[in-house]
Protein backbone atom coordinates (compact mmCIF):
# COMPACT_ATOMS: atom_id res chain seq x y z
CA UNK A 1 0.00 0.00 0.00
CA UNK A 2 1.56 3.16 -0.32
CA UNK A 3 2.20 6.43 1.60
CA UNK A 4 -1.05 9.11 1.11
CA UNK A 5 1.44 12.01 1.54
CA UNK A 6 4.54 11.04 -0.63
CA UNK A 7 2.72 8.77 -2.92
CA UNK A 8 5.98 7.35 -2.99
CA UNK A 9 6.90 4.93 -0.46
CA UNK A 10 5.08 2.25 1.12
CA UNK A 11 2.90 2.67 3.85
CA UNK A 12 3.78 1.15 7.44
CA UNK A 13 1.97 3.63 9.67
CA UNK A 14 -2.46 2.92 9.48
CA UNK A 15 -4.29 5.60 11.36
CA UNK A 16 -7.98 5.47 11.49
CA UNK A 17 -10.40 8.09 13.38
CA UNK A 18 -14.12 9.01 13.33
CA UNK A 19 -14.55 12.67 12.04
CA UNK A 20 -18.62 13.78 12.37
CA UNK A 21 -19.47 10.25 12.12
CA UNK A 22 -17.49 8.93 9.45
CA UNK A 23 -14.24 7.15 9.69
CA UNK A 24 -11.34 7.67 7.90
CA UNK A 25 -8.10 5.95 7.17
CA UNK A 26 -4.80 7.56 6.12
CA UNK A 27 -2.11 5.37 5.29
CA UNK A 28 1.52 6.70 5.74
CA UNK A 29 5.30 5.80 5.11
CA UNK A 30 7.68 5.98 8.02
CA UNK A 31 9.26 8.92 7.08
CA UNK A 32 6.11 10.84 6.29
CA UNK A 33 4.69 9.60 9.62
CA UNK A 34 7.64 11.54 11.59
CA UNK A 35 7.66 14.56 9.67
CA UNK A 36 4.07 14.88 10.03
CA UNK A 37 4.36 14.55 13.68
CA UNK A 38 1.13 11.70 14.11
CA UNK A 39 3.67 9.92 16.62
CA UNK A 40 3.28 13.13 18.77
CA UNK A 41 -0.61 13.64 19.88
CA UNK A 42 1.22 16.67 22.12
CA UNK A 43 0.23 18.34 18.65
CA UNK A 44 -2.37 19.18 16.54
CA UNK A 45 -0.79 17.16 13.98
CA UNK A 46 -3.31 14.01 13.65
CA UNK A 47 -6.40 16.37 14.37
CA UNK A 48 -4.91 18.76 11.27
CA UNK A 49 -3.65 15.71 8.93
CA UNK A 50 -6.77 13.39 8.96
CA UNK A 51 -9.66 15.17 8.06
CA UNK A 52 -7.35 16.86 5.66
CA UNK A 53 -6.28 13.73 3.11
CA UNK A 54 -8.91 11.48 3.38
CA UNK A 55 -11.40 14.61 2.40
CA UNK A 56 -8.85 15.75 -0.40
CA UNK A 57 -8.22 12.48 -2.06
CA UNK A 58 -12.35 12.30 -2.20
CA UNK A 59 -12.45 15.50 -4.15
CA UNK A 60 -14.21 12.99 -7.41
CA UNK A 61 -14.55 14.85 -11.15
CA UNK A 62 -12.42 18.03 -10.25
CA UNK A 63 -10.25 18.92 -12.72
CA UNK A 64 -6.55 18.32 -11.51
CA UNK A 65 -5.16 21.18 -13.54
CA UNK A 66 -7.39 23.82 -12.41
CA UNK A 67 -4.00 26.34 -11.42
CA UNK A 68 -3.87 29.15 -8.74
CA UNK A 69 -2.66 32.69 -10.98
CA UNK A 70 -1.21 33.75 -7.79
CA UNK A 71 0.63 31.31 -6.24
CA UNK A 72 0.75 28.07 -9.02
CA UNK A 73 -0.16 25.29 -6.78
CA UNK A 74 -3.01 23.04 -9.23
CA UNK A 75 -6.16 21.19 -7.62
CA UNK A 76 -4.23 17.65 -8.34
CA UNK A 77 -1.29 19.18 -6.11
CA UNK A 78 -4.08 20.00 -3.55
CA UNK A 79 -5.64 16.84 -4.03
CA UNK A 80 -2.56 14.66 -3.62
CA UNK A 81 -1.43 17.00 -0.49
CA UNK A 82 -4.56 18.20 1.89
CA UNK A 83 -3.15 21.12 1.63
CA UNK A 84 -3.22 24.25 -0.57
CA UNK A 85 -0.72 26.96 -2.19
CA UNK A 86 -2.10 30.48 -0.49
CA UNK A 87 -5.15 32.26 0.38
CA UNK A 88 -5.79 32.97 -3.19
CA UNK A 89 -6.16 29.12 -3.94
CA UNK A 90 -9.19 29.03 -1.49
CA UNK A 91 -10.96 31.43 -4.43
CA UNK A 92 -9.80 29.31 -7.47
CA UNK A 93 -10.39 26.08 -5.82
CA UNK A 94 -13.38 26.91 -4.08
CA UNK A 95 -16.13 24.59 -5.55
CA UNK A 96 -14.22 21.35 -4.68
CA UNK A 97 -13.81 23.06 -1.59
CA UNK A 98 -17.07 24.02 -0.51
CA UNK A 99 -17.97 19.87 -0.34
CA UNK A 100 -14.89 19.03 1.69
CA UNK A 101 -15.59 21.84 4.33
CA UNK A 102 -18.95 20.67 4.90
CA UNK A 103 -18.31 17.24 5.45
CA UNK A 104 -15.16 18.47 7.82
CA UNK A 105 -16.60 21.65 9.68
CA UNK A 106 -19.86 21.93 11.77
CA UNK A 107 -21.16 24.57 9.34
CA UNK A 108 -20.10 26.19 5.98
CA UNK A 109 -19.73 29.86 7.80
CA UNK A 110 -17.46 31.97 9.95
CA UNK A 111 -19.32 33.42 12.57
CA UNK A 112 -16.80 33.90 14.54
CA UNK A 113 -13.84 36.61 15.14
CA UNK A 114 -13.06 39.35 12.23
CA UNK A 115 -10.57 41.61 11.73
CA UNK A 116 -11.26 45.13 12.73
CA UNK A 117 -10.43 46.60 9.35
CA UNK A 118 -12.67 44.27 7.85
CA UNK A 119 -15.95 44.96 10.49
CA UNK A 120 -15.24 48.51 10.16
CA UNK A 121 -15.47 48.14 6.27
CA UNK A 122 -18.86 46.32 6.86
CA UNK A 123 -20.53 48.44 9.23
CA UNK A 124 -19.44 50.92 7.51
CA UNK A 125 -21.03 50.24 4.20
CA UNK A 126 -24.22 49.26 6.09
CA UNK A 127 -24.44 51.94 7.87
CA UNK A 128 -24.47 54.31 5.31
CA UNK A 129 -26.53 52.45 3.49
CA UNK A 130 -29.26 52.39 5.82
CA UNK A 131 -28.51 56.20 6.32
CA UNK A 132 -29.19 56.76 2.73
CA UNK A 133 -32.37 55.23 2.83
CA UNK A 134 -33.69 56.96 5.84
CA UNK A 135 -32.41 60.21 4.03
CA UNK A 136 -34.33 59.39 0.77
CA UNK A 137 -37.72 58.92 3.11
CA UNK A 138 -36.91 62.19 4.59
CA UNK A 139 -36.39 63.75 1.10
CA UNK A 140 -39.54 61.97 -0.10
CA UNK A 141 -41.77 63.49 3.01
CA UNK A 142 -40.09 66.81 2.83
CA UNK A 143 -38.46 66.53 6.13
CA UNK A 144 -35.97 69.27 5.17
CA UNK A 145 -34.29 69.37 8.80
CA UNK A 146 -34.29 66.13 9.27
CA UNK A 147 -32.64 65.22 5.78
CA UNK A 148 -29.90 68.33 5.98
CA UNK A 149 -28.91 66.30 9.43
CA UNK A 150 -28.23 62.65 8.04
CA UNK A 151 -26.58 64.10 5.07
CA UNK A 152 -24.41 65.88 7.68
CA UNK A 153 -23.85 62.45 9.51
CA UNK A 154 -23.29 60.63 6.73
CA UNK A 155 -20.44 62.98 4.95
CA UNK A 156 -18.91 63.21 9.00
CA UNK A 157 -18.90 59.35 8.38
CA UNK A 158 -17.44 59.14 4.79
CA UNK A 159 -15.26 61.73 6.17
CA UNK A 160 -14.48 59.07 8.86
CA UNK A 161 -14.50 61.85 11.43
CA UNK A 162 -18.20 59.62 12.98
CA UNK A 163 -17.81 56.01 13.08
CA UNK B 1 22.55 31.84 24.54
CA UNK B 2 19.42 33.66 24.74
CA UNK B 3 17.06 30.54 24.50
CA UNK B 4 19.40 29.10 27.54
CA UNK B 5 16.99 31.45 29.17
CA UNK B 6 14.07 29.40 28.36
CA UNK B 7 15.43 25.59 28.48
CA UNK B 8 17.02 26.57 31.85
CA UNK B 9 13.53 26.59 34.12
CA UNK B 10 10.34 25.13 33.52
CA UNK B 11 7.29 27.11 32.25
CA UNK B 12 5.57 29.16 34.84
CA UNK B 13 2.37 27.78 34.07
CA UNK B 14 3.58 24.39 35.98
CA UNK B 15 3.70 26.23 39.21
CA UNK B 16 0.39 28.08 38.56
CA UNK B 17 -2.78 26.76 40.46
CA UNK B 18 -5.32 26.21 37.45
CA UNK B 19 -9.15 25.44 38.26
CA UNK B 20 -9.03 21.61 38.21
CA UNK B 21 -5.72 21.61 38.62
CA UNK B 22 -5.50 17.57 39.88
CA UNK B 23 -7.12 16.09 36.73
CA UNK B 24 -6.86 18.83 33.89
CA UNK B 25 -3.02 19.00 33.97
CA UNK B 26 -3.18 21.94 31.03
CA UNK B 27 -5.19 23.94 28.62
CA UNK B 28 -3.31 24.80 25.49
CA UNK B 29 -5.22 27.48 22.94
CA UNK B 30 -3.87 27.81 19.55
CA UNK B 31 -4.92 30.63 16.60
CA UNK B 32 -3.54 29.93 13.07
CA UNK B 33 -3.17 33.37 11.16
CA UNK B 34 -1.61 33.75 7.23
CA UNK B 35 -0.64 36.42 4.91
CA UNK B 36 -2.51 37.20 2.46
CA UNK B 37 -1.25 35.94 -0.90
CA UNK B 38 1.87 35.14 0.04
CA UNK B 39 2.26 31.23 -0.74
CA UNK B 40 1.91 28.87 2.58
CA UNK B 41 5.05 27.64 4.11
CA UNK B 42 4.87 24.14 2.56
CA UNK B 43 4.68 25.40 -1.01
CA UNK B 44 7.14 28.44 -0.59
CA UNK B 45 10.28 28.60 -1.96
CA UNK B 46 13.47 29.31 0.78
CA UNK B 47 13.31 33.52 -0.46
CA UNK B 48 9.70 34.07 0.26
CA UNK B 49 9.57 32.13 3.68
CA UNK B 50 12.67 34.07 4.89
CA UNK B 51 10.55 37.13 3.48
CA UNK B 52 7.53 36.23 5.64
CA UNK B 53 9.83 35.16 8.25
CA UNK B 54 11.20 38.48 8.63
CA UNK B 55 7.79 40.11 8.97
CA UNK B 56 6.57 38.40 11.22
CA UNK B 57 9.04 37.81 13.74
CA UNK B 58 8.84 41.54 13.72
CA UNK B 59 5.46 42.00 14.69
CA UNK B 60 5.38 39.49 16.74
CA UNK B 61 8.72 40.50 18.90
CA UNK B 62 7.05 44.32 18.77
CA UNK B 63 3.78 43.28 20.29
CA UNK B 64 2.85 44.55 24.24
CA UNK B 65 2.11 41.57 25.49
CA UNK B 66 5.25 39.81 25.26
CA UNK B 67 7.29 40.23 28.82
CA UNK B 68 11.49 39.88 27.36
CA UNK B 69 10.54 37.87 24.36
CA UNK B 70 12.51 35.36 23.07
CA UNK B 71 13.00 34.58 19.43
CA UNK B 72 14.96 31.95 17.82
CA UNK B 73 15.83 31.09 13.86
CA UNK B 74 15.37 27.31 14.33
CA UNK B 75 18.35 27.28 12.06
CA UNK B 76 20.48 28.84 14.92
CA UNK B 77 18.52 25.77 17.58
CA UNK B 78 20.31 22.79 17.64
CA UNK B 79 18.46 19.33 18.01
CA UNK B 80 18.61 19.46 21.53
CA UNK B 81 17.48 22.81 22.55
CA UNK B 82 14.46 22.25 19.60
CA UNK B 83 13.57 18.98 21.67
CA UNK B 84 13.48 20.17 24.37
CA UNK B 85 10.80 23.25 23.35
CA UNK B 86 9.02 19.76 21.97
CA UNK B 87 8.92 18.05 25.11
CA UNK B 88 7.59 21.38 27.09
CA UNK B 89 4.68 21.58 24.22
CA UNK B 90 6.58 25.46 23.05
CA UNK B 91 6.74 24.25 19.59
CA UNK B 92 5.70 21.19 17.55
CA UNK B 93 7.94 17.88 16.41
CA UNK B 94 6.47 19.25 12.91
CA UNK B 95 8.43 22.69 13.61
CA UNK B 96 11.19 21.18 15.16
CA UNK B 97 12.02 19.88 11.90
CA UNK B 98 11.85 22.64 10.00
CA UNK B 99 15.60 24.63 9.40
CA UNK B 100 16.33 28.12 7.35
CA UNK B 101 12.66 30.31 6.80
CA UNK B 102 11.37 29.42 10.21
CA UNK B 103 11.40 31.27 13.69
CA UNK B 104 10.20 30.38 17.39
CA UNK B 105 9.21 33.59 19.82
CA UNK B 106 8.26 32.91 23.23
CA UNK B 107 7.61 35.36 26.06
CA UNK B 108 9.53 34.68 29.27
CA UNK B 109 7.67 32.84 31.10
CA UNK B 110 6.56 30.23 28.53
CA UNK B 111 3.04 30.70 28.78
CA UNK B 112 3.10 32.06 25.06
CA UNK B 113 4.80 30.63 21.83
CA UNK B 114 4.43 31.54 18.45
CA UNK B 115 5.74 29.41 15.47
CA UNK B 116 6.51 31.03 12.14
CA UNK B 117 6.37 28.94 9.38
CA UNK B 118 5.61 26.02 10.74
CA UNK B 119 1.75 24.46 8.37
CA UNK B 120 0.99 28.00 8.87
CA UNK B 121 2.78 31.41 8.46
CA UNK B 122 1.91 32.27 11.96
CA UNK B 123 0.79 29.77 14.67
CA UNK B 124 0.28 31.35 18.32
CA UNK B 125 -0.03 28.69 21.31
CA UNK B 126 -1.05 29.99 24.69
CA UNK B 127 -0.43 27.43 27.77
CA UNK B 128 -2.04 27.77 30.90
CA UNK B 129 -2.40 25.20 34.42
CA UNK B 130 -5.48 23.44 34.85
CA UNK B 131 -8.75 23.91 32.83
CA UNK B 132 -8.73 28.09 31.48
CA UNK B 133 -9.39 27.64 27.86
CA UNK B 134 -11.35 31.08 27.93
CA UNK B 135 -8.01 32.88 29.36
CA UNK B 136 -5.92 30.92 26.53
CA UNK B 137 -8.07 32.22 23.85
CA UNK B 138 -8.49 36.11 25.49
CA UNK B 139 -4.73 36.08 25.84
CA UNK B 140 -4.18 35.32 22.12
CA UNK B 141 -7.13 37.24 21.14
CA UNK B 142 -5.26 40.20 22.22
CA UNK B 143 -2.34 39.43 20.41
CA UNK B 144 -3.98 38.93 17.38
CA UNK B 145 -6.17 42.59 17.65
CA UNK B 146 -2.61 43.87 17.96
CA UNK B 147 -0.75 42.21 15.37
CA UNK B 148 -3.90 42.98 12.65
CA UNK B 149 -2.80 46.35 11.82
CA UNK B 150 0.99 45.42 11.45
CA UNK B 151 0.27 41.97 8.95
CA UNK B 152 -2.05 41.93 6.27
CA UNK B 153 -4.05 38.21 7.37
CA UNK B 154 -6.08 36.53 4.99
CA UNK B 155 -9.04 36.70 5.83
CA UNK B 156 -12.01 35.42 3.44
CA UNK B 157 -15.46 37.21 4.08
CA UNK B 158 -17.43 33.73 4.59
CA UNK B 159 -15.09 31.35 5.27
CA UNK B 160 -12.74 33.38 8.03
CA UNK B 161 -9.05 33.32 8.48
CA UNK B 162 -7.77 31.18 5.29
CA UNK B 163 -5.00 28.26 6.18
CA UNK B 164 -2.76 25.77 4.52
CA UNK B 165 -4.95 23.13 5.19
CA UNK B 166 -9.26 23.20 5.17
CA UNK B 167 -9.93 21.71 8.19
CA UNK B 168 -8.16 24.60 10.48
CA UNK B 169 -9.75 27.21 8.40
CA UNK B 170 -12.61 29.70 9.92
CA UNK B 171 -11.68 30.38 13.65
CA UNK B 172 -8.21 28.65 13.02
CA UNK B 173 -8.52 27.56 16.41
CA UNK B 174 -7.16 24.59 18.29
CA UNK B 175 -7.88 24.31 21.56
CA UNK B 176 -6.85 21.28 23.80
CA UNK B 177 -6.56 20.16 27.58
CA UNK B 178 -4.79 17.35 28.96
CA UNK B 179 -6.50 15.77 31.56
CA UNK B 180 -4.72 12.97 33.86
CA UNK B 181 -7.17 9.86 33.64
CA UNK B 182 -5.64 6.66 35.82
CA UNK B 183 -9.38 5.95 37.42
CA UNK B 184 -10.59 5.44 34.15
CA UNK B 185 -7.80 3.90 32.29
CA UNK B 186 -7.65 1.61 35.59
CA UNK B 187 -11.39 0.73 35.46
CA UNK B 188 -11.42 -0.03 31.61
CA UNK B 189 -13.99 2.73 30.89
CA UNK B 190 -11.39 4.83 28.47
CA UNK B 191 -12.39 3.43 25.36
CA UNK B 192 -15.99 4.44 26.27
CA UNK B 193 -14.81 7.47 27.16
CA UNK B 194 -12.90 7.83 23.91
CA UNK B 195 -15.57 7.14 21.58
CA UNK B 196 -18.33 9.74 22.65
CA UNK B 197 -16.17 11.82 23.22
CA UNK B 198 -15.17 11.40 19.32
CA UNK B 199 -19.48 11.00 18.47
CA UNK B 200 -19.79 14.55 19.37
CA UNK B 201 -16.84 16.43 16.66
CA UNK B 202 -14.24 16.45 19.50
CA UNK B 203 -10.88 14.39 19.68
CA UNK B 204 -9.26 12.21 22.43
CA UNK B 205 -5.94 10.74 22.30
CA UNK B 206 -3.24 9.60 24.49
CA UNK B 207 0.16 11.60 25.13
CA UNK B 208 2.69 9.25 24.34
CA UNK B 209 0.99 6.11 22.95
CA UNK B 210 -2.39 5.16 20.95
CA UNK B 211 -5.89 5.07 21.74
CA UNK B 212 -6.50 3.96 25.70
CA UNK B 213 -2.61 2.44 25.69
CA UNK B 214 -1.45 6.15 26.94
CA UNK B 215 1.41 6.29 28.88
CA UNK B 216 1.40 8.13 32.47
CA UNK B 217 -2.66 7.89 31.78
CA UNK B 218 -2.61 11.39 30.36
CA UNK B 219 -5.11 12.32 27.77
CA UNK B 220 -5.80 15.28 25.25
CA UNK B 221 -8.61 16.46 24.64
CA UNK B 222 -9.49 18.93 21.25
CA UNK B 223 -11.77 20.30 19.04
CA UNK B 224 -12.11 18.88 15.40
CA UNK B 225 -13.83 21.68 13.72
CA UNK B 226 -12.80 25.21 12.93
CA UNK B 227 -15.92 26.62 10.72
CA UNK B 228 -19.36 27.36 12.01
CA UNK B 229 -19.05 28.18 15.60
CA UNK B 230 -17.62 30.93 17.59
CA UNK B 231 -14.15 30.54 19.24
CA UNK B 232 -16.14 31.26 22.61
CA UNK B 233 -18.82 28.23 21.45
CA UNK B 234 -15.76 25.95 20.38
CA UNK B 235 -14.38 26.50 23.76
CA UNK B 236 -17.58 26.15 25.80
CA UNK B 237 -17.70 22.60 23.86
CA UNK B 238 -14.97 21.70 24.91
CA UNK B 239 -15.82 22.53 28.45
CA UNK B 240 -18.99 20.87 28.85
CA UNK B 241 -16.86 17.79 27.92
CA UNK B 242 -13.83 17.88 29.96
CA UNK B 243 -16.15 18.49 33.23
CA UNK B 244 -18.03 15.64 32.43
CA UNK B 245 -14.75 13.71 31.78
CA UNK B 246 -13.62 15.14 35.43
CA UNK B 247 -16.83 13.73 36.94
CA UNK B 248 -16.90 10.74 35.19
CA UNK B 249 -13.13 9.96 36.82
CA UNK B 250 -14.07 11.16 39.78
CA UNK B 251 -16.63 8.85 40.31
CA UNK B 252 -14.46 5.79 38.99
CA UNK B 253 -11.82 6.81 41.52
CA UNK B 254 -14.74 6.53 44.07
CA UNK B 255 -15.60 3.44 42.72
CA UNK B 256 -11.69 1.91 42.99
CA UNK B 257 -11.61 3.42 46.55
CA UNK B 258 -15.01 1.35 47.50
CA UNK B 259 -14.37 -1.85 45.58
CA UNK B 260 -10.69 -2.24 44.88
CA UNK B 261 -9.02 -0.43 47.69
CA UNK B 262 -6.20 -3.38 47.94
CA UNK B 263 -5.39 -3.07 44.41
CA UNK B 264 -5.26 0.83 44.63
CA UNK B 265 -3.24 0.46 47.38
CA UNK B 266 -0.63 -2.02 46.04
CA UNK B 267 -0.57 0.08 43.03
CA UNK B 268 0.65 3.05 44.79
CA UNK B 269 2.82 1.33 47.49
CA UNK B 270 4.89 -0.90 44.66
CA UNK B 271 4.74 2.71 42.87
CA UNK B 272 6.46 4.09 45.72
CA UNK B 273 9.01 1.38 46.45
CA UNK B 274 10.15 1.76 42.61
CA UNK B 275 10.93 5.31 42.58
CA UNK B 276 12.63 4.94 45.98
CA UNK B 277 14.85 2.17 45.25
CA UNK B 278 14.90 1.89 41.48
CA UNK B 279 18.21 2.53 39.75
CA UNK B 280 16.78 2.16 36.12
CA UNK B 281 13.96 3.61 34.45
CA UNK B 282 12.71 3.77 31.43
CA UNK B 283 10.73 6.88 29.54
CA UNK B 284 7.54 4.74 29.10
CA UNK B 285 7.92 3.59 33.13
CA UNK B 286 8.59 6.85 34.48
CA UNK B 287 5.30 8.18 33.15
CA UNK B 288 3.28 4.92 34.59
CA UNK B 289 4.88 5.29 37.68
CA UNK B 290 4.44 9.41 38.32
CA UNK B 291 0.68 8.81 37.17
CA UNK B 292 0.43 6.61 40.50
CA UNK B 293 2.01 8.67 42.77
CA UNK B 294 -0.04 12.00 41.36
CA UNK B 295 -3.13 9.58 42.04
CA UNK B 296 -1.32 9.36 45.44
CA UNK B 297 -1.20 12.55 46.30
CA UNK B 298 -4.84 13.47 44.82
CA UNK B 299 -5.83 10.76 47.39
CA UNK B 300 -4.16 12.04 50.12
CA UNK B 301 -1.45 9.51 50.53
CA UNK B 302 1.43 11.65 50.24
CA UNK B 303 1.53 15.66 51.17
CA UNK B 304 0.37 18.04 49.01
CA UNK B 305 3.59 19.76 48.82
CA UNK B 306 4.84 16.96 46.37
CA UNK B 307 2.48 17.69 43.65
CA UNK B 308 4.42 20.06 41.83
CA UNK B 309 8.14 18.12 42.42
CA UNK B 310 5.45 14.83 40.79
CA UNK B 311 3.87 17.07 38.16
CA UNK B 312 7.85 18.57 36.93
CA UNK B 313 9.02 15.19 36.88
CA UNK B 314 6.60 14.23 33.94
CA UNK B 315 8.54 16.50 31.64
CA UNK B 316 11.83 16.44 33.54
CA UNK B 317 12.15 12.86 32.90
CA UNK B 318 11.71 13.13 29.21
CA UNK B 319 14.87 12.13 27.12
CA UNK B 320 16.37 15.76 25.97
CA UNK B 321 15.41 17.14 29.26
CA UNK B 322 17.76 14.79 31.00
CA UNK B 323 20.34 14.75 28.30
CA UNK B 324 20.32 18.64 28.80
CA UNK B 325 21.14 18.16 32.49
CA UNK B 326 23.67 15.51 32.12
CA UNK B 327 27.40 15.57 31.66
CA UNK B 328 27.78 13.01 29.08
CA UNK B 329 28.05 14.26 25.45
CA UNK B 330 25.08 12.05 24.39
CA UNK B 331 23.78 9.29 26.41
CA UNK B 332 22.88 5.91 25.09
CA UNK B 333 19.63 4.67 26.53
CA UNK B 334 21.42 2.64 29.82
CA UNK B 335 22.75 6.17 30.58
CA UNK B 336 19.67 7.82 30.45
CA UNK B 337 17.50 5.24 32.18
CA UNK B 338 19.66 5.25 35.24
CA UNK B 339 19.98 9.23 35.48
CA UNK B 340 16.21 9.11 34.92
CA UNK B 341 16.15 6.77 38.40
CA UNK B 342 18.58 8.95 39.71
CA UNK B 343 16.95 11.83 39.45
CA UNK B 344 13.71 10.54 40.50
CA UNK B 345 15.05 9.01 43.57
CA UNK B 346 16.72 13.09 44.04
CA UNK B 347 12.72 14.50 43.79
CA UNK B 348 10.92 12.53 45.69
CA UNK B 349 13.10 11.19 48.15
CA UNK B 350 11.55 12.72 51.13
CA UNK B 351 8.39 11.61 50.35
CA UNK B 352 7.08 10.01 53.28
CA UNK B 353 5.95 6.20 52.86
CA UNK B 354 1.88 6.25 51.49
CA UNK B 355 -0.15 6.91 54.68
CA UNK B 356 -2.42 4.09 53.98
CA UNK B 357 -4.91 4.89 57.02
CA UNK B 358 -6.41 7.32 54.44
CA UNK B 359 -7.93 4.34 52.33
CA UNK B 360 -7.90 1.18 54.91
CA UNK B 361 -10.35 2.49 56.76
CA UNK B 362 -13.05 3.37 53.75
CA UNK B 363 -11.76 -0.33 52.86
CA UNK B 364 -12.72 -1.91 55.92
CA UNK B 365 -15.98 -0.30 55.74
CA UNK B 366 -16.84 -1.78 52.85
CA UNK B 367 -18.39 -5.60 52.18
CA UNK B 368 -16.08 -7.06 49.92
CA UNK B 369 -17.84 -7.34 46.71
CA UNK B 370 -15.43 -7.71 44.18
CA UNK B 371 -16.05 -8.71 40.31
ZN1 LIG C 1 5.44 9.05 2.54
ZN1 LIG D 1 -2.56 29.94 -4.49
Amino acid sequence: MQCDVCQQKDATVFLTQIVGGKMQKVNLCESCSKEKGVNDPTGFALTDLLPGLGEAQNLENSDKTLKCPVCGFTQGEFKKAGRLGCSACYDVFIEGLEALLKNVHKGSEHIGKSPKEFLETRQYTEKIKALQSHLNVAVKAEEFEKAADLRDQIRRIEMGSEV
Amino acid sequence: MKISRITARAGKWLSEDGPHRQIVVSSRVRLARNLRDKPFPGWAKKAERIEVLKSVREAVESLAIMDEPIAENLEALSPLEKQVLVERHLISREHAAKGVGSAVVMNGSQTLSFMINEEDHLRMQAISSGLQLEKGFTLLDAADTELEPMLDFAYHARLGYLTACPTNVGTGMRASAMLHLPALVMSDQMNKVINSVNKIGLAVRGLHGEGSEAMGNLFQVSNQTTLGETELDIIERLNKVILSVIEHEQNARAVLLERKAITLLDQIGRAYGVMSHAHSISSKEALNLLSVIKLGVDLGLFPEAHRLPVDALFIETQPAHLQKGAQAQKMTAEERDSLRAALIRAKLGDVPEPDIAKIAIRASNTPKNDE
